[in-house]
């Protein structure tokens, strides 16, 4: 992170006061709650003189790790409290709404206010989800024999994710936050074409209680990236956003190898803009693992 | 039996053989008392209605007294019917306008500005809730105010998610919801009516406690604050003719009440026949068994907080010990011990266990009860303590030898008394634990876990814990069965009471 400043020299005197040069953001790469630069030295222009990091193999790795290391704490954090993180995402996105919307409209985005406002209220619910969860889908067993028998989800751990290109804000908090809600990690592939609003999305996850590692942000060639999260036996889930078919299977072969849990997704933007569908208990059972116990009744 | 030895040490138990600390004098507690400053007090509080504080129609206003000094702080409105009429009737109009309309993420959204509000506000309304009813800061601080956040909080989060928790059936709001609250967890109480209530679409009218209005008040001022449409939060203040006049309210949808099974059968026949949606939450004596093989000293934590938390003025408080007989004299002589360890006085001071009881009648209650058990012939064991010469105190009582007929075994004494009494077997300890006629709660101890499940079977109560006692939780389902209530607060079971679902049309 540390930057020697340029020594350009002092201003020259020709230049008009009043111009003033603007400062450039570079966008790097998010990683176990740092911002980094691409290991590989690779970039790719976004047009007015802003790149963003092609991540490498070795990013990815990294990235893996960092969510590895978040995991343990993360799945154990209480529901209660993941809720109480997700809300203060909303929180801070809210608060950098301007930010945000210049990033989207950057982007290419037909209505960045409206995509905001979803994007926010999407944030909210998933915030809800996190302790309910396993309010639907566990079960006392009723075993035929003299036995306690419960089910209950868990989380899986690290779920490589493969975000939607459009809506690129909606898009990404509608597939992350129920990642994190249930309370897997996860390492993000931004969507193209806008990969922009993801970075500057991991800034307000950076600013808000998500904890180091909850959420890594990569942006980069999918093509390059994705086959190595589905051959990594650090990852345990995969959910994969607007995947060729072709693309799909070969996927889903390298994912045998320790037999991830897969998706493959493709959604119309209205889909995404449809809170009901969007929003159900179903985004969050996808990438959960079903632990039964049992117990003997009785002395 | 209050061994003072003089600056303290170890000594060594005559009983066990034990090597123990004695506390003696010369570790002394200081004061330690909670600022009041930013309690958020004034001298006049009138009624919350329609989003703004209103000066009663008809009635004055009355004193209220503080538990721990017997002496009146505020002046609190005393509503009639008439200010009834007017918070139904903006309760109506919240719900069937500017409440009603709002989408239901929009709903929740409000709930969890309020939720958030409350955990800013924690401190303030901690100090505001113990001087109204002297319920210890520590656990006004660190059980009440979180447990009210995350109430609000976690139904915040149903609002857009109600049509999942009912296996496919489409719930509707039922209109307008009376809440009559209990003066043991005025505030608490209070969010565990309110958040599902609006987390559900309804509008409230609430009625606190006689003793005990003023957080209430300040939290329908708190989500005024934060941006409710006026008349979705609506409280009341006075005495039961309000209560009544709430609960039989021809606008009102939905009745929830905590609190006496005296008063709950009262409000249950009035409204019989009317409609309305009940939701009751009663008490009952709740009993603790303790079995030869639990882990004794981690039991006695359980069972004096079981007892004596809140001064025992919890509805599903553990008063009723039930004791394997072969532990029962050394339990015992650990749970004196560890009363007398107990500290009780100024409720605002951090060090208190215990502060007063809620009220002089409840005082008078709790003593004719102790005077009762004396006269059927229990062992009365009262830890010798300089109780404050002002306030409602009542020292940490324990009774032997009690038996199933005696009064204090079958009444809901709500003050810090606990009655103990013995069993030999699981099938006895079961059948003594059922025998009355409430059933909200019961604690189970052993290290068996098969008999723990296998017994949490047969008790008959809403609620068991096992190794444990006083476990709350939004997400966790609280209510009673037999005398002990109708329907269930907290999880998704708790959102039934307030929903409306296609087939009860």
């Amino acid at each position: 992170m540390t930057e020697r400043p340029r020594e350009d020299g002092p201003p020259r005197r020709s230049e008009p006061e009043a111009a003033r040069v603007g400062i450039r953001k570079t966008w790097k790469l998010f990683v176990g709650g740092a911002f980094v630069r691409g290991e590989s030295g690779r970039y790719r222009p976004l047009g007015g003189g802003e790149t963003c990091p092609l991540a490498s193999r070795k990013d990815l790795r990294d990235a893996v790790r960092a969510a590895a290391e978040a995991s343990a704490r993360w799945s154990r954090t209480s529901a209660l409290l993941r809720g109480q993180i997700l809300y203060r995402l909303a929180e801070v996105l809210e608060a950098r709404r301007a930010e945000l919307s210049a990033q989207l409209a950057a982007g290419g985005a037909p209505a960045p206010p409206r995509e905001l406002d979803l994007a926010i209220d999407r944030v909210v619910s998933f915030a809800g989800w996190a302790d309910k969860l396993s309010l639907l889908a566990s079960t006392v067993n009723p075993v035929a024999g003299p036995y306690l028998s419960v089910s209950q989800p868990e989380p899986i751990g690290v779920v490589g994710l493969v975000a939607p290109g459009r809506p690129a804000l909606l898009g990404l908090v509608g597939t992350l936050c129920p990642l994190i809600a249930a309370g897997n990690v996860a390492v993000v592939v931004a969507g193209e074409p806008d990969p922009r609003t993801a970075l500057a999305f991991a800034e307000c996850v950076a600013t808000s209680d998500v904890p180091p590692g909850v959420v890594q942000v990569l942006t980069g060639d999918r093509a390059e990236l994705v086959p190595v999260l589905a051959r990594h036996l650090g990852v345990r889930g995969l959910d994969v956003w607007d995947a060729s078919e072709a693309d799909a299977r070969e996927l889903e072969q390298l994912a045998a190898d320790g037999m991830k849990r897969v998706a493959f997704r493709s959604w119309a933007v209205s889909a995404f803009e449809d809170a009901r569908r969007a929003s159900s208990p179903a985004m969050l059972e996808r990438f959960v693992e079903t632990k039964t116990l049992w117990h003997p009744l009785g002395a | 039996m209050l061994k003072l030895i003089e600056g303290g040490g170890a000594s060594q138990d005559r009983r066990s053989g034990e090597r123990r600390l004695e506390f003696g004098d010369r570790w002394p507690y200081e004061p330690s008392p909670e600022a009041i400053d930013r309690a958020g007090l004034r001298d006049r509080w009138d009624a919350f209605i329609d989003g703004r504080f209103v000066p009663p129609a008809e009635g004055g206003y009355a004193a209220d007294l503080c538990p721990a000094t017997a002496e009146p702080f505020a002046a609190v409105a005393e509503s009639t019917a008439a200010d009834v009429d007017s918070a139904v009737a903006a309760a109506r109009r919240a719900f069937e306008g500017a409440w009603g309309r709002l989408a239901p993420l929009e709903r929740g959204k409000h709930l969890f500005r309020l939720a958030r509000a409350v955990q800013e506000r924690a401190r303030e309304l901690a100090v505001l809730e113990t001087l109204d009813s002297g319920k210890p800061i520590q656990a006004s601080r660190d059980f009440d105010l979180p447990l009210v956040a995350s109430h609000l909080f976690h139904h915040a989060g149903w609002a857009d998610k109600l049509e999942w928790a009912f296996h496919g059936r489409t719930p509707r709001p039922l209109g307008v919801a009376a809440q009559v609250m209990p003066w043991n967890f005025p505030l608490l109480m209070a969010a565990w009516k309110i958040a599902p209530a609006l987390a559900c679409g309804n509008t409230v009218v609430l009625k606190p406690a006689e003793t005990t209005p003023l957080s209430a008040l300040r939290l329908a001022e708190i989500a005024s604050e934060v941006g409710f449409p006026p008349g979705v939060v609506n409280v009341v203040p006075g005495g039961p003719s309000v209560g009544a006049a709430l609960v039989t309210h021809r606008g009102v949808d939905q009745v929830a009440f905590t609190g006496s099974t005296e008063v709950g059968k009262v409000i249950r026949r009035a409204v019989a026949g009317s409609g309305k949606r009940l939701l009751l939450e009663l008490g009952g004596p709740s009993a603790h068994l303790v079995f030869a093989d639990a882990p004794l000293d981690q039991a006695v934590e359980g069972v004096i907080a079981g007892a004596f938390f809140h001064q025992g003025q919890v509805c599903c408080a553990g008063a009723r010990l039930l004791v394997e007989e072969s532990v029962h004299d050394v339990f015992v002589a650990k749970l004196r011990d560890r009363m007398e360890t107990l500290r009780v006085g100024d409720p605002l001071d951090k060090n208190t266990d215990l502060g007063p009881v809620g009220s002089a009648a409840q005082l008078a209650r709790v003593r004719e009860l102790v005077a009762s058990a004396e006269a059927e012939g229990a062992a009365r064991y009262s830890v010798a303590r300089e109780l404050p010469a002002r306030g409602w105190y009542v020292a940490p009582t324990l009774f032997t030898g009690v038996a199933l007929a005696h009064r204090i075994a079958r009444e809901e004494i709500f003050g810090p008394v606990l009655a103990v009494l013995t069993f030999r077997t699981d099938t006895e300890a079961v059948r003594k634990a059922n025998a009355t006629s409430s059933g909200l709660a019961a604690g189970v101890w052993t290290s068996h876990p098969g008999r723990l499940l296998e017994l949490a079977r047969g008790l008959e109560a809403g609620v068991v814990w096992a190794n444990s006692y006083h476990r709350f939780d939004p997400t966790s389902p609280f209510g009673g069965c037999k005398e002990s209530g109708l329907g269930r607060e907290g999880g998704r079971q708790g959102l039934a009471a307030y929903v409306r679902l296609e087939e009860d049309a």
